[in-house]
């Protein structure tokens, strides 16, 4: 059995699968405009709490809020579920599929057999979609990946039901409720979702948004006296891991969020968001050079010292450049 | 980013064929996506981290064979897991697994606890129970 699903790619997994979810149900909504009503760019550092022995950093939302906030704005109604036991999993995923409706699900990374090693940790908010089942096999749309994929039921009980941090407990979702394009109010719902993402980056807190970023600069600073130099190295890896790997993070992040205002700017005649749009890709731009003048610190062996300090300001100036973006941006809308 | 300068450094995803996603913008500068083979400044620090692990299971491997750790504690590096992570897939409390890390609490594990860590690892009670560090 194979429901009638296009399989789209997406850049990053839980906007896509949003993307992908609602267009199957008829509303053209592309993955920049959910991860912009989602409010989905983000900063938060929680130093705390460690991730891969590394303190831990994250440039999007909790899994799941960019979906749930988008549907908010434009009044799509989601259906979640999650399971205790997992022979129920399975089986509210095949009555889904018998009832023709294409389910998103929340799996943890690490048995997924179609991922590269170097890809494979025990990261619990990766988003994909089943889209039917050939015997004992699912079909299924990993909006990261070219192709469409198979997983049989065992493997992927295995992923929904990975164990660890964000652990997924068979967590199904799928949109009941999604209303036709002109029944949406554009203005308002691009408005409210873009002053959410600037208060979110202008945050009065120190771990949150800009204030964060901030953080983390006087953060690397010290790191090399701190904890040592190979620690810091590795410490210095998982950032740009984080920022450039897991969900595109950093740089990545920022493009598909100018992508976002540049539609938004078009579909409600704001001309002061496409200027916008090209400004935020800049600074998209600076966060790569800040990965790639990372990355040197693996190939160079002296004055390491002096790298961390040149990174700590690199990153003051992206807090700097990203604090005036979105004060300004919170008045063009 | 412009269309152009998407990076093409043949990264590791590409090994399993697939490409990476982007947003860039053309000449004409309006967003549009392109696919990226992989990225070198990706590649460099994807490579640090495996060796940095490497070098930790290495170094787990050294200690099972001098009687330091039980072998619980180097296929909780091998599979890439911490305590928390173990803990989730054994039902055991994170302080009992520290213990189990200790060579002799190791040796009078009963078949049923060790049938557990066995299958949070993927395999069997006999590769467990004979892995000496070798």
């Amino acid at each position: 059995m194979q429901l009638d699903f296009t399989h789209h790619q997406s850049a990053h997994c839980e906007s896509g699968v949003a993307s992908n979810l609602l267009k199957d149900k008829g509303l053209n909504l592309s993955e920049p405009m959910v991860f912009g009503l989602g409010a989905g760019i983000f900063y938060v550092y929680l130093p705390f709490l460690k991730v891969s022995n590394a303190p831990g950093l994250s440039y999007r939302p909790m899994p799941g809020w960019i979906f749930s906030r988008m549907a908010r704005r434009l009044g799509v109604k989601i259906k979640r579920r999650k399971f205790a036991n997992p022979a129920k999993a399975q089986q509210q995923l095949d009555e889904n599929l018998k009832l023709n409706i294409p389910s998103g699900l929340q799996v943890g990374v690490y048995h997924l057999p179609y991922f590269p090693d170097d890809y494979r940790f025990h990261f619990n908010a990766h988003n994909l979609v089943i889209y039917g089942k050939e015997g004992n096999e699912y079909l299924v749309s990993d909006p990261t990946m070219e192709g469409v994929h198979r997983l049989t039921e065992k493997e992927l009980e295995r992923v929904r039901f990975a164990k660890g941090v964000l652990a997924p407990k068979g967590h199904l979702y799928y949109p009941t409720y999604v209303p036709a394009e002109s029944d949406i109010d554009w203005t308002q719902a691009i408005r409210k979702s873009i002053r959410k993402a600037c208060n979110d980056m202008l945050a009065p807190v120190p771990i949150v948004g800009v204030k964060g970023m901030r953080t983390v600069a006087k953060a690397i600073a010290k790191w090399p006296g701190k904890v040592g130099i190979p620690k810091a190295n590795y410490y210095l890896a998982q950032m740009v891991r984080m920022q450039e790997e897991i969900g595109t993070g950093g740089g990545g992040f920022r493009y598909i969020y100018s992508a976002f205002l540049q539609e938004a700017g078009h579909k409600i005649n704001n001309p002061a968001l496409l200027e916008l749009s090209k400004e935020m890709t800049e600074i998209g731009d600076l966060w790569r050079d800040f990965a790639v003048n990372a990355s040197r610190v693996y190939k160079k062996r002296s004055n390491q010292g002096d790298v961390y300090n040149t990174l700590s300001a690199e990153l003051l100036h992206l807090a700097d450049l990203e604090e005036a973006f979105f004060k300004k941006l919170k008045k063009a809308v | 980013m412009k269309k152009s300068e998407v990076p093409q450094d043949s990264g590791r995803i590409v090994q399993k064929g697939s490409r990476e996603m982007y947003y860039a913008v053309d000449e004409d500068g309006e967003y549009t996506t392109a696919l990226s083979t992989g990225w070198e400044a990706k590649n460099i620090v994807q490579d640090h981290t495996m060796e940095v692990l490497q070098a930790e299971i290495d170094q787990a491997k050294v200690a099972v064979k001098e009687g330091k750790r039980s072998p619980i504690y180097y296929y909780m590096l091998l599979t890439r897991m911490d305590v928390v992570v173990l803990a989730g897939y054994t039902g055991f409390w994170q302080w009992r697994i520290k213990r189990h890390f200790k060579p002799e609490v190791f040796s009078r594990l009963s078949d049923s606890r060790l049938q557990k860590y066995a299958d949070a690892f993927d395999i069997t009670i006999a590769e467990l129970k004979n892995f000496k560090g070798d």
